[in-house]
């Protein structure tokens, strides 16, 4: 009886639910489809006026044109040099902060602490792109600093040895509290019993930290790992376009700004694109390898 | 021997408290330090002596923006695309979030609906073909380009799946037996439980739509329709333009740092106001992320 109403009811909820879908699918079909049929003007010689269907097709003439521009072979080495150090450090630095919160007594201060080092993952690149600016300016503190060690003062911001430090150690400095969450919470998840054991077996923290702590984060590290590698050509488009100039284009361009200028800014609406689909196909492939190692190695995943 | 590793444990200890409160002061001391720029006189602060406290305490530049008619329709602009962006935002989060999270049995076609979603978050057209959509459809200078283009945020509706599936089967059960409708059950049962996920959603929603300046940029073409953001990343255009370090050097002295100041100081105090309760939940919307679908 119960079991035929479920089934009577069943027809009516399965409507229900596809009416709940649609109008999220519109959404999906015209802000994500449409443009991703939209980018075969990367095939085109694409002028606004004639629209996709009108403009001529070249084949892959826009991606001989990219790879033969020294700036873009430079454009997409940057962005990987940067992406990488970026993946690289936002894993140390979460990992040893977190294991250092964790040694320290008090309750009052670790949540102070959180509280405060969380702030920075909360503001925007704009924001975040003053302070960096004010910090690293010629005058600024760091400069200072620097002096006070008899170290002549560095335009970091404006030169192409220092461009990418500084990007990566700002970005670094902006995430490492935020990022340390996921640590923070496998660490809790550890048996106070193996410190126990062995702290009357002999072991002193620093020891307890290498054999206990740091194998409990690994799984953890893993995971991450492999799904950040997803995002290895995504440097960072806000924090770069607020932080860069002329000067460091040579060292700090990366795909997304680059795909910005040439596209938007200098109407190359084609090359733009394809610069776009090239980068887009090779984060899908990507995205599908990362996915296939997290869930070999850990057993979760995204999707 | 007991003594002995007291030392060592006390100068362990120490050690560890001066490298985190170093890195605790690092975030904070930039920011403090831009207060103090916003609240000091324009001579101190371009000679730089401005640190921690504000040097010739005045609250000119406080005054000069209220009088700044620009930048409050760029926050009214701002706030209005937070509430209308953040109802878009949870309308469709949940909408989709519920009959995605019923099995296949109970729901067939939502194997094939996932895969849509799954694919609409991993593959993008990229801005320029956005961007010709957004302008065939005449949204160009009007707050639906804001809004309409990331109204559904897939990553937040998988994150909702991912906990509706953790609400009891039991309690839907009942309530079908006792006749309720899909929509009663949804918004009686799962809501009202599902709150700090639909927190820990919606307060994103709010973070990312006060912080974004980029659709602005792309898409209102005049500066008196800028969201806030955009406004003040219009103010600090002006290096990235710069092609020398002589002119660089230039603007640091010209450009009126303590009243930028102030503007990014004023931009921030919302956030700081639901920085409490964003740190209330979104701890715990990490770890539902965490459970994977």
């Amino acid at each position: 009886m119960a079991k035929s109403g479920i089934r009577n009811g069943d027809k009516k909820e399965r409507l229900t639910f596809h009416l709940m879908l649609l109008p999220g699918m519109i959404i999906l079909f015209i802000f994500v489809f449409i443009p991703l049929v939209g980018s075969l003007m990367a095939f085109q010689d694409y002028v606004p006026a004639k629209g996709l269907f009108g403009s001529e097709w070249v084949g892959l003439e826009n991606f001989k044109i990219i790879f033969s521009f020294p700036d873009s072979v430079q454009v997409f080495w940057n962005t990987l040099i940067i992406a990488l150090g970026k993946l690289v450090m936002n894993i140390i630095v979460p990992v040893l902060f977190s294991i250092l919160l964790n040694e320290l007594g008090g309750k009052f201060f670790k949540r102070t602490f959180q509280t405060i080092v969380y702030l920075p993952h909360f503001l925007s690149w704009v924001v975040l792109a003053t302070v960096v600016t004010n910090m690293f300016s010629l005058e600024g503190p760091i400069n200072a600093f620097l002096g006070f060690f008899g170290i002549d003062a560095v335009q970091f911001l404006a030169d192409n040895q220092w461009f990418r430090t500084v990007i990566i150690g700002t970005d670094v400095w902006k995430e490492f509290g935020y990022n340390s969450v996921i640590y923070l919470a496998a660490l809790l998840a550890i048996d106070p019993g193996l410190y126990e054991a062995a702290s009357i077996d002999g072991a002193n923290r620093f020891k307890q930290i290498i054999n206990i702590t740091i194998p409990a984060l690994l799984p953890t590290v893993v995971l991450m790992t492999a799904l950040n590698l997803g995002n290895i050509l995504n440097a960072g488009f806000d924090q770069v376009f607020n932080l860069y100039n002329p000067i460091v284009y040579e060292t700090g361009d990366i795909i997304d700004t680059y795909v910005y200028r040439i596209g938007m800014v200098e109407g190359q609406y084609s090359i733009g694109a394809a610069v776009g689909l090239f980068k887009s196909v090779i984060s899908f492939i990507l995205i599908l390898s990362a996915n296939k190692i997290a869930k070999k190695t850990t057993g979760s995943s995204i999707f | 021997m007991v003594k002995r590793d007291s030392i060592q444990s006390k100068i362990y200890k120490s050690l560890i408290w001066i490298i985190v409160l170093l890195m605790t002061l690092s975030c904070l001391l930039p920011l403090l330090n831009m207060i103090a720029i916003s609240l000091s006189s324009s001579n101190e602060v371009s000679s730089n002596k401005v640190g921690l406290l504000p040097v010739d305490l005045t609250f000119t530049t406080y005054e000069k923006l209220f009088k700044d008619t620009q930048f409050w329709a760029s926050f009214w602009i701002s706030v209005c695309r937070v509430v209308l962006g953040t109802a878009l935002n949870m309308f469709f989060v949940i909408s989709m979030a519920y009959p995605l999270s019923k099995s296949k049995y109970r729901f067939p076609a939502r194997e094939i609906y996932i895969k849509i979603v799954i694919f609409a978050m991993l593959f993008s057209g990229g801005i320029i073909p956005l961007f010709m959509v957004v302008s065939k459809l005449k949204m160009i200078n009007t707050i639906w380009a804001l809004v309409l283009p990331g109204a559904v945020p897939v990553f937040n509706v998988i994150l909702l799946i991912n906990f509706f599936k953790g609400v009891p089967d039991s309690l839907d059960e009942a309530a079908r037996i006792d006749g309720a409708s899909t929509l009663e059950i949804l918004l009686k049962i799962y809501l009202p439980v599902s709150l700090p996920a639909l927190a820990t959603v919606g307060l994103f929603s709010i973070v990312n739509h006060w912080n974004d300046y980029f659709s602005g940029l792309l898409y209102m073409n005049k500066a008196s329709l800028y969201p806030l953001q955009t406004y003040i990343q219009q103010l600090t255009v002006d290096i990235t333009q710069v092609t020398d370090v002589e002119q660089l050097k230039q603007l640091a002295t010209l450009s009126n740092r303590s009243f930028n100041a102030t503007k990014i100081v004023v931009s921030t105090i919302p956030l700081l106001i639901i920085y409490p309760f964003l740190q209330k939940y979104f701890v715990s919307g990490i770890v539902i992320g965490a459970v994977k679908e």
